[in-house]
């Protein structure tokens, strides 16, 4: 699949912002006045921010607004109706906070249930789909959703749970890899089945349509992750864990927490690319590529 | 609505036969003209005139090699357009309700003003049957003609897809798979038409009938037997040469 930087940039700096929204909302710390204007703005810049970027990879965003008319089927629209819900909760919850001092707490635990929502509706965009048999399994959701708590955390300054939720969300995913690594073949989709000639014989893409690419071509079949996903792999897991985790467990200075959440956007963002980059459509069959 | 309508009586679809398909594109590029400049937004190309050329096509052709375990490989060109699927993944994941299912007589299609041009369909559907258009950034799909085969202003003839219409093989057909009297049901029961995919779940209502096994040549001739075998080893220079090179050290045998 083709890695598109706006989606990359939505998936990590989104799935950060609504897991501190939802520490915020849980009330795992509980700011008020400027400080609680503080927090709420770096979360509503990650959490919007994404969202916004995200929109930028449409043919016509002038029209996003009609994406929310169809959550009865579409995990996409789900994914906004959950989002625009979860912000204005969340609003109404750090209004609280900022203006009156007080802490509606019914309000912020409904938000940042809401908030944990938007991270599992994005995640089953891709987990829904047959035809990326790497993404068609419940680790996609689980890891969405390690990620945005344990990154929510490291951003709200919650030493403990940020360390088990990363060393958690770490193992999880060379797990995740290793057996992403083997789902495409077990799916049982080949070019066999695909053109339904494999019982005269071996099936060969002999001549592709057009001399040239298409849109299938540049948006489904993508190599150069999988070239390398080894060290992308290490890097990943050095940046967005273990990185992370050792200078949370060193003695509390702001530079070590700083650096923590850096490393851990940086591994976040390999992450997400190696997650598109890797992922192989059933489509590339067809062209005798994968 | 991106909900599947109930499965319609009348299944609209095509049989593509695989035997008969000479891999001319003339499919290819009728659909593309007819489509251009009718329904919806049109196909558009970039570079078209360059090394890079690129372009939307609702209708492409594969050509395939396959090699038996024995005999001669064979080549087989497969056309490839939407399969217009009964239980088409691609409606369901479309956010803003511009994929659609005809509940009349289940064609698929996009409802182009209502597209936010997401792409999500066309990662949903395993046969790459729908591309976004790199000008207007709308999807594009195979609309199965459906402004020529209820078009009363064009002669009878002629309300068929644009594809079918062209094909100078007859290798395209079109009709109601929902009927198991039409013609195109009898002909994929006769043949043995199968579906792409059939794991993926999406029940195309597109058939494809698979060539027909190769003949086995018979001993034809009747004089053969009784002609002076052609000599297998060669003769004259080469002969000669051949044995030479193969006396050397390390010559092949």
């Amino acid at each position: 699949m083709h890695p598109a930087a706006s989606v990359i940039i939505f998936n990590t700096f989104s799935g950060l912002g609504f897991g501190l929204l939802f520490w915020l909302g849980m009330g795992v710390l509980v700011p008020t006045g400027w400080s609680a204007f503080i927090w709420f703005t770096i979360a509503y810049l990650f959490a919007v921010g994404g969202l916004i970027a995200s929109t930028f990879h449409l043919g016509h965003p002038e029209r996003a607004i009609k994406a929310f008319s169809q959550w009865k089927t579409s995990w996409l629209s789900r994914e906004g109706v959950c989002a625009v819900f979860a912000l204005i909760v969340m609003a109404i919850y750090g209004a609280g906070l900022v203006f009156a001092g007080t802490r509606l707490e019914f309000v912020g635990i409904i938000g940042g249930l809401a908030s944990l929502g938007v991270v599992f509706t994005t995640s089953m965009i891709y987990a829904q789909m047959k035809t990326v048999p790497r993404w068609r399994h419940w680790t996609t959701p689980a890891m969405y959703l390690l990620l945005s708590l344990g990154g929510g955390a490291l951003l709200a300054g919650q030493v403990r749970i940020a360390a088990v939720l990363l060393i958690i969300g770490g193992i999880l995913q060379m797990f995740a890899w290793g057996m992403g690594d083997r789902r495409f073949a077990e799916a049982g989709t080949t070019m066999a089945t695909a053109t339904g000639l494999g019982h005269i014989g071996k099936v060969r893409a002999f001549e592709p349509p057009h001399t040239g690419t298409n849109y299938l071509m540049r948006e489904f079949i993508h190599v150069v992750g999988r070239k390398h996903a080894d060290q992308l792999r290490i890097i990943t897991i050095g940046l967005a864990f273990v990185l992370p985790v050792v200078l949370l467990l060193l003695p509390f200075l702001h530079v070590f927490a700083a650096l923590a959440v850096l490393a851990h956007i940086a591994g976040v963002l390999t992450l997400r690319w190696l997650f598109f980059a890797q992922a192989e459509h059933v489509v590339g069959l067809y062209y005798g590529k994968r | 609505m991106t909900q599947l309508p109930p499965p319609s009586a009348k299944k609209l679809g095509l049989v593509i036969d695989l035997d008969t398909c000479v891999g001319c594109h003339a499919c290819v590029v009728s659909c593309k003209g007819w489509n251009t400049e009718n329904y919806g937004a049109p196909l558009s190309d970039q570079n078209a005139y360059s090394g890079a050329a690129s372009g939307t096509f609702l209708n492409r052709v594969h050509s395939y090699e396959v090699q038996p375990e024995q005999g001669t490989a064979q080549l087989i060109h497969f056309p490839k357009s939407c399969l217009h699927c009964e239980d088409a993944p691609c409606v369901t994941v479309c956010p803003t309700g511009a994929s659609y299912k005809r509940a009349e007589d289940g064609i698929v299609l996009v409802n182009e003003s209502d597209c936010i041009g997401c792409g999500l369909c066309a990662w949903a559907c395993p046969y790459g049957a729908r591309e976004l258009d790199a000008k207007e950034g709308v999807m594009k799909k195979c609309t199965l003609c459906v402004d020529r085969i209820y078009n009363e202003n064009l002669p009878e003839e002629d309300r068929q897809p644009a594809c079918v219409r062209t094909c100078p093989a007859g290798a395209r057909h079109f009709g109601d798979l929902g009927d198991p009297d039409s013609d195109v049901s009898q002909l994929v029961a006769e043949r043995g038409g199968f579906d792409l995919m059939p794991e993926q779940g999406t029940k195309p209502v597109n058939k494809y009938l698979p060539p027909r096994p190769k003949d086995v040549e018979p001993q034809i001739d009747i004089l053969a037997p009784y002609l002076e075998p052609v000599a297998q080893d060669g003769a004259g220079f080469a002969h000669w040469l051949d044995k030479a090179l193969s006396a050397l050290p390390g010559g092949a045998k």
